[in-house]
């Protein structure tokens, strides 16, 4: 159901999101935002053969930012380190049905999550 | 499914008896009380004139002191700037305090474009004003003082009695935004020595569009509107007859019966005030008995107030949060998406808090709707909390600590 200023997919989104939690041990961990600016996202990544195999997150924020991170890990899962690098924040507002312009920093936020993840990963997998 | 709306502070329903009072103003006596040399103008003049009477009369004024205006915005901007000029060239310092309106904040832009002096007046830990800090700020050249009655965000009520005394001491033109007190508490300008009253409608039972601004006799205020010589020339245009109307027949029933509103709404409140203590890390905001009668407001650690809000909604609740990520959804601008500019006054951790509840109780709440809101409440903190990185840190910081 739609409900104020979004749209049925984010509502979606927000009552029903997917992929909380945590990964222990994960590949690639994320972490953007803040709580002081209204949001803070953390993103860990599951990484088999150069795939996300698993995404989860944690989000302190509004039902933006809860339903950016909830489709980020779906958009993200299945698919290669270079694909998911290169999904941007439109992506993630386009697959939401759109997001209210002041809330466009959202799906920003999950854009950063998931290549500060991927740096993590590649970090960490450097040696 | 049961609806509980408590969001009284940003509007309130029109009350039946008010509707009723304007309905004839729509069709029948659509006269201009401008043109009164005819039946339907002067049918139009006199029942303004009796609605003048009648908001007067809800504050303890004189008709001739009541400007109307189409609500608190134009009223607190015709405060602000038409005093500040009012008080002529030598007098370019503004004092207001650092928890007003928006329609008070950011009328002081052109101020001090123009070269005033603005200084805001710091608020407790409660959003109280000291009246010493006010006597401190005064100077010889301070055109203006305003200070709200009561806060809508955090319910505090300031003294604006002792505040208004010093301003009188001092020489200094006093105004009193007392939109979200009028019709809810007494507000009587012989008890408040003020020189400028703004007053809404829609916020005691009347309708939108309909405001007042009290000029004490003598006051002086330059008009901001340019036209014909209506309100004696402090308000040019076409007055909103009928809700001109409604707003003196809100003012009528406010005068009667806010006593009993507030009597009951105090109980709503104090059953609503209890039961939020189940919830572990909530901290109530705003004065703890110096505050508007069905006036809760607090913020909840590792919860986002928009969020809360939503899922609220969802369970039939509406509350509103004075965080900037929930109000200023309709805003253009990131910058606004900053913590509440009163939270931050009263100095709320930013890092653990975006926005306080408000939930502002009405007359026709009952028992039922306070427990519908009481049940919801713990289960979506717990949701949010669940879903939170800075919740999940602060429990596994508890078991390394304990």
């Amino acid at each position: 159901m739609a409900a104020g200023p979004y749209s049925e997919k984010v509502m979606d989104h927000f009552m029903n999101p997917r992929n909380v939690g945590e990964i222990e041990s994960a590949d690639g961990i994320g972490e953007v935002g803040n709580p002081a600016c209204g949001d803070m996202m953390r993103l860990y990544l599951k990484i088999d053969e150069g795939k996300v195999v698993d995404a989860k997150f944690r989000t302190f924020g509004c039902g933006a930012a809860i339903a950016s991170s909830s489709m980020l890990t779906e958009m993200i899962k299945g698919k290669t380190v270079d694909e998911a690098r290169a999904i941007t924040n439109q992506h993630v507002a386009d697959a939401l049905d759109g997001l209210p312009a002041v809330k466009i920093h959202c799906s920003v936020m999950a854009e950063q999550a998931v290549k500060s993840a991927l740096d993590d990963y590649v970090k960490k997998h450097a040696g | 499914m049961t609806k509980a709306f408590f969001d009284h502070i940003s509007t309130t329903p029109l009350d039946p008896r008010v509707f009723e009072a304007m309905r004839p103003y729509f069709l029948d006596r659509y006269g201009n009380p401008s043109s009164h040399i005819h039946d339907q103008g002067q049918a139009a003049l006199r029942a303004v004139d009796q609605a003048r009477a009648e908001v007067a009369a809800l504050i303890g004024a004189k008709a001739g002191e009541i400007v109307f205006t189409s609500g608190a915005t134009e009223s607190n901007n015709l405060a602000v700037l038409g005093a500040a000029e009012g008080a002529g060239a030598a007098k370019r310092h503004v004092v207001v305090s650092g928890v007003e309106h928006f329609s008070v904040m950011n009328a002081l832009i052109p101020l001090r474009n123009a070269g005033y002096e603005v200084t805001i007046l710091p608020v407790d830990r409660n959003g109280g004003i000291d009246p010493d800090a006010v006597r401190k700020a005064l100077r010889a050249d301070t055109a203006l003082l305003s200070v709200m009655h009561a806060n809508s965000e955090i319910g505090t009520i300031e003294p604006v009695g002792p505040i208004g005394r010093i301003a009188k001491e001092a020489g200094v033109t006093f105004h009193v935004d007392a939109t979200a007190s009028a019709g809810h508490i007494p507000v009587d300008i012989r008890e408040i020595p003020a020189d400028l009253v703004t007053l809404s409608a829609h916020n005691f039972y009347g309708p939108k569009g309909a405001g007042a601004l009290y000029l004490r006799e003598g006051t002086k205020v330059v008009p901001r509107t340019f036209g014909g010589f209506q309100e004696m020339g402090y308000r040019a245009g076409t007055e909103n007859v009928p809700a001109v109307v409604g707003m003196g027949a809100a003012a009528i029933l406010a005068g009667r019966e806010m006593g009993a509103w507030a009597e009951h709404l105090s109980g709503l409140g104090k059953t609503l005030w209890d039961g939020l203590a189940a919830i572990p890390m909530l901290h109530y905001t705003g004065h703890p008995s110096e505050r508007l009668p069905g006036h809760v407001s607090f913020w909840v650690e590792h919860v986002e107030g928009e969020s809360l809000l939503l899922f609220l909604n969802m369970k039939g609740v509406m509350a509103a949060s004075g965080s900037a990520c929930s109000s200023n959804l309709r805003g253009h601008d990131e910058e606004d998406l900053v913590a509440s500019p009163v939270l931050r006054a009263i100095g709320v951790p930013s890092d653990i808090c975006t926005g306080s509840i408000t939930f502002s109780l009405g007359k026709g709440n009952t028992a039922d709707e306070v427990r519908l809101a009481l049940d919801a409440l713990p289960g979506i903190v717990e949701r949010l909390r669940a879903m939170s990185p800075t919740y999940l840190d602060f429990q596994k910081q508890q078991v390394k600590g304990g």
